[in-house]
């Protein structure tokens, strides 16, 4: 099965019953599944007329208490952008699968993590934060989904499996999860489903026109927050043990690493690879362990402009050095080119981004290059 | 003057537990505050038909005994807060999205009745795809849509359906149709979608105009439940405060210019043209076209 | 010839859109999904649906497999000149090539091969079509691939294959069966 046709089908079987969408590449399978499939157990697909109507329907779905999803690529995700801030803003759980292309704007179609900044800082307006997932195999998209709905319901929230093209359009083996009877899942009794005259009606909202009030369930929500930092941040550490080096990377970019990695510790590099199984929150934690195992230089590896460095060094605290190459636009690295940025890093030397001469990829991890742009520029 | 009550008026059910307790022996009840309202007091200004509409749009609700299983929308707009006076189950959407939240709702629990009310901003223009759409895909929902041709909350500019002519804060030089175009004649325009079952446009400046509004509001709550389709009932309103008149001359105002430019009436009916429900009617209307009758007979 | 099993196939499979290679590469990769290896099969996509050229990688491997994308393989099925042009000269050393000189007539004339790189060409879509096999000039070369690589038993490529010929279309196994043992045997 296709990594996307495995979001659909492990998204049913975690009860989700409820489907809006609207169609684009490079994640059409996942609604062509649905539309095949969710009928034929009970479920609703709809296709909306855009896809603010359609994160809307599934505001008002996840409202009325119903696992519910949708699922988009770039472009249409910042479409989504609104319904995501009032399904936070109301506390309504949901799931937004957002199988990333490259971009800014139309962008192209090829797989990219160019979206990190819009999943795990502000897909929509205000404060809020919400758990991005990012599958590394199609085993993966099997298990997150099933997680990030169990999450979303647990805390009231909307949740998102941030894919690209690359494991959305790839068929692995995977092991399906158990299929779940949407009638065994926890109760919800602040949805809007009828009072039936047995409690007092009740309201899904996000309007607070007295600060105070707004103030307090923000902070309420934050508490949430902290706990799901605490209680949920995930990985994967592979050969981080002894290693000096850790190259940092999820979804696709993990995979290329991945390969390069073990090419460098065939050479003899103490280096490993920390995977980020959540974005949002990120694995602080072992960012710490392997720190505190002797690590002294990351190496983030993004197919982006370095979008999660930030995040690295934010962990990092000035502990360790952090370098970045990534490649954007929809280009994929090669193993060899990371195997190159790993041995340029173990070497002590600045990390040369890309293969074009004069490429800005070192804009953003090294201020030094940046100061020279705009001295050209001026 | 109102004359005296003739004929003794018996408490509905619905009304025992709120007031029965308060009315002594040999009295009567003339009125009642529905008990699809809650005891929030209004924050409409005076003059405005926000505040009859919802009124009407709760009295609809407990005549048809469907509060427990009611899910209201509320809109971007003055009817922001409608979900502090509803007694009924209620959800604030974002800005002309109340049909896609009212078609999420309704595909979750089929059972459930669900009504948007919303204003000229949010249904003719932000939301004028959600609510073509929803209307289009015959959404078995009600909308209820209020027509006052200006937008009030954000204090007075130019609306979807502002007249031609008409000087709002965005328009100050009056509405100039050769550069803005017309005005959007929402009941006109869904009463073309094959899945309408039902479009009337009403007002609320007299008793009668409220008492035929509230009938319209009712049958299409009724047309939800009996399954016939989708229901729009647009309601020609007043907004004294942006119009810059007092109640009485923007009623006045309503007369003279709205009324001619918004024609009261129904403008789409399937039950009363003799179909079942809205399918039927969109079947007959493809009568000469192959493809939109196969199945017809399953 | 003792059918000996390949620990490591990473695989390209390149051509123009229609002649089945996505189909070839499912095969293969059903291939080690019934031997129970780690598998990934990782199609081009995009607008050129139909008519220019579709690719896939396939890998079939004992460890986890790290990028899907194959930018050294071990092998290539080439069914056009533009596939041979991108692909050949990043064939590892000790790489098998099977090119369709049908339409690809240069074959790797062309191309600066990797040391002991082995060329097996063969007009596949010429005897597809005179062996009654239309269309399956992509199996034809499937079985040539196996023949040289051993990337796992028959009997295990013949069930990938019974597993990939959908239901509505049993009609279409036997040729292919026939269409592999033709790569294969001859």
């Amino acid at each position: 099965m296709k990594g996307n046709e495995v979001l659909a089908e492990a998204a049913m079987r975690a009860g989700c019953r409820f489907f809006f969408g609207y169609p684009i590449t490079p994640q059409t399978e996942l609604a062509a599944y649905m539309a095949k499939k969710l009928p034929l157990i009970g479920g609703t697909f709809l296709q909306a007329e855009s896809e603010i109507a359609a994160i809307n329907m599934v505001y008002g779905a996840a409202a009325a208490g119903a696992r519910v999803m949708t699922s988009s690529s770039s472009p249409g995700v910042s479409l989504k952008g609104e319904g995501v801030s009032y399904m936070a803003g109301a506390d309504c759980p949901g799931v937004i699968v957002n199988v990333e292309r490259g971009g800014p704007g139309l962008g192209g179609i090829q797989p990219s993590q160019s979206d990190y900044f819009q999943a795990t800082r502000a897909l929509g307006h205000g404060d809020f934060y919400m758990p991005v997932f990012a599958p590394s195999t199609v085993q993966e998209m099997a298990d997150l989904i099933y997680d990030a709905f169990d999450l979303a319901d647990e805390y009231r929230t909307p949740t998102m499996i941030l894919a690209d093209g690359m494991i959305g359009q790839m068929m692995e083996p995977v092991l399906l999860p158990p299929e779940r009877d949407p009638k065994s899942l926890p109760a919800k009794p602040w949805a809007t489903s009828g009072h039936a005259g047995k409690r007092e009606h009740n309201v899904i909202n996000s309007l607070y026109l007295s600060p105070e009030k707004l103030e307090e369930t923000n902070f309420e929500r934050f508490e949430r927050y902290a706990q799901i930092q605490e209680k949920h941040q995930r990985q994967e550490l592979m050969d981080c043990d002894d290693a000096n080096i850790v190259v940092v990377a999820f979804g696709a970019a993990s995979r290329v690493a991945r390969t390069a990695v073990r090419e460098a510790r065939a050479q003899g590099i103490k280096c490993g690879l920390l995977r980020p199984i959540t974005l949002w929150p990120f694995p602080t934690k072992a960012v710490d362990q392997v720190i505190e195992g002797g690590a002294t230089k990351f190496l983030s590896v993004e197919l982006n402009m370095g979008q999660m460095v930030q995040d690295v060094k934010l962990a990092v605290n000035g502990r360790a050095s952090v370098d970045f190459y990534g490649r954007t636009g929809g280009v994929l690295p090669t193993p060899e080119e990371v195997l190159e940025a790993i041995q340029t890093v173990a070497a002590g030397e600045p990390v040369k981004q890309s293969a074009q001469p004069g490429a800005v990829g070192s804009l953003l991890p090294h201020p030094q290059h940046r100061k020279s742009t705009y001295e050209r520029g001026e | 003057m109102a004359k005296p009550n003739k004929a003794p008026v018996t408490l509905p059910d619905y009304q025992q537990e709120r007031i029965g307790s308060q009315i002594a022996e040999g009295e009567t009840i003339v009125s009642a505050r529905p008990h699809a309202l809650t005891d929030a007091i209004f924050n409409y200004c005076p003059g405005c038909t926000h505040g009859i509409v919802n009124r009407l749009v709760a009295e609809c609700i407990d005549e048809l005994g469907i509060e427990g299983k009611t899910v209201g929308i509320a809109p971007v707009g003055c009817s922001v807060m409608m979900y502090d006076f509803m007694n009924c189950d209620m959800i604030e959407a974002a800005h002309g999205r109340a049909p896609a939240v009212a078609t999420g709702v309704k595909r979750v629990h089929p059972e459930n009745v669900v009504f948007a009310y919303q204003g000229d901003g949010d249904l003719a223009s932000i939301g004028t795809a959600e609510t073509v759409h929803a209307a289009t895909r015959g959404e078995k929902i009600t909308v209820i849509f209020i027509n006052n041709a200006i937008y009030g909350m954000t204090g007075g500019q130019m609306a979807p359906t502002s007249l031609p002519n008409q000087v709002t804060q965005t328009s100050p030089y009056g509405r100039d149709v050769s550069k803005v175009g017309y005005p959007v004649r929402i009941a006109e325009m869904v009463s073309t979608l094959d899945g309408v079952a039902y479009v009337e446009r009403v007002t609320c400046d007299s008793r009668a105009h409220i008492m035929q509004a509230k009938k319209a509001i009712k049958k299409a709550f009724q047309n939800q439940i009996d399954g016939v389709g989708y229901s729009l009932v647009e309601v020609v309103s007043t907004c004294p405060t942006n119009w810059g008149m007092s109640p009485l001359d923007a009623f006045q105002w309503l007369r003279d210019n709205m009324l001619p430019y918004y024609p009261l009436g129904v403008y789409k009916d399937v039950v009363a043209d003799g179909f079942a429900n809205a399918a039927e009617a969109a079947l007959d209307r493809a009568k000469d076209c192959p493809i939109a009758q196969q199945g017809k007979e399953a | 010839m003792a059918e000996e099993y390949n620990h490591e196939l990473l695989c390209v499979l390149s051509g123009f859109g229609g002649q089945g290679l996505l189909f070839a590469g499912k095969v293969m990769a059903n291939c080690g999904l019934i031997d129970g290896r780690q598998v990934s099969w990782m199609p081009s996509y995009g607008p050129e649906m139909r008519g220019g050229t579709a690719n896939c990688s396939v890998s079939l491997s004992d460890d986890a497999i790290g990028t899907p994308f194959i930018t050294k393989p071990t092998a290539l099925i080439a069914m056009n000149q533009p596939s041979v042009e991108k692909f050949a000269a990043a064939v590892q050393p000790g790489g098998t090539i099977v090119v369709d000189t049908t339409l690809a007539m240069n074959g790797t004339d062309d191309v600066e091969l990797a040391d002991d790189v082995t060329v097996i060409a063969l007009k596949a879509t010429e005897i597809a079509e005179e062996a009654g096999l239309k269309g399956l000039a992509n199996i034809i070369c499937l079985g040539k691939l196996w023949a040289q690589t051993h990337f796992c038993t028959r009997e295990v490529a013949e069930a990938a294959i019974a597993k990939c010929v959908p239901p509505k279309r049993q009609h279409l196994l036997e040729p292919n069966l026939r269409a592999f043992a033709l790569g294969a045997d001859e």
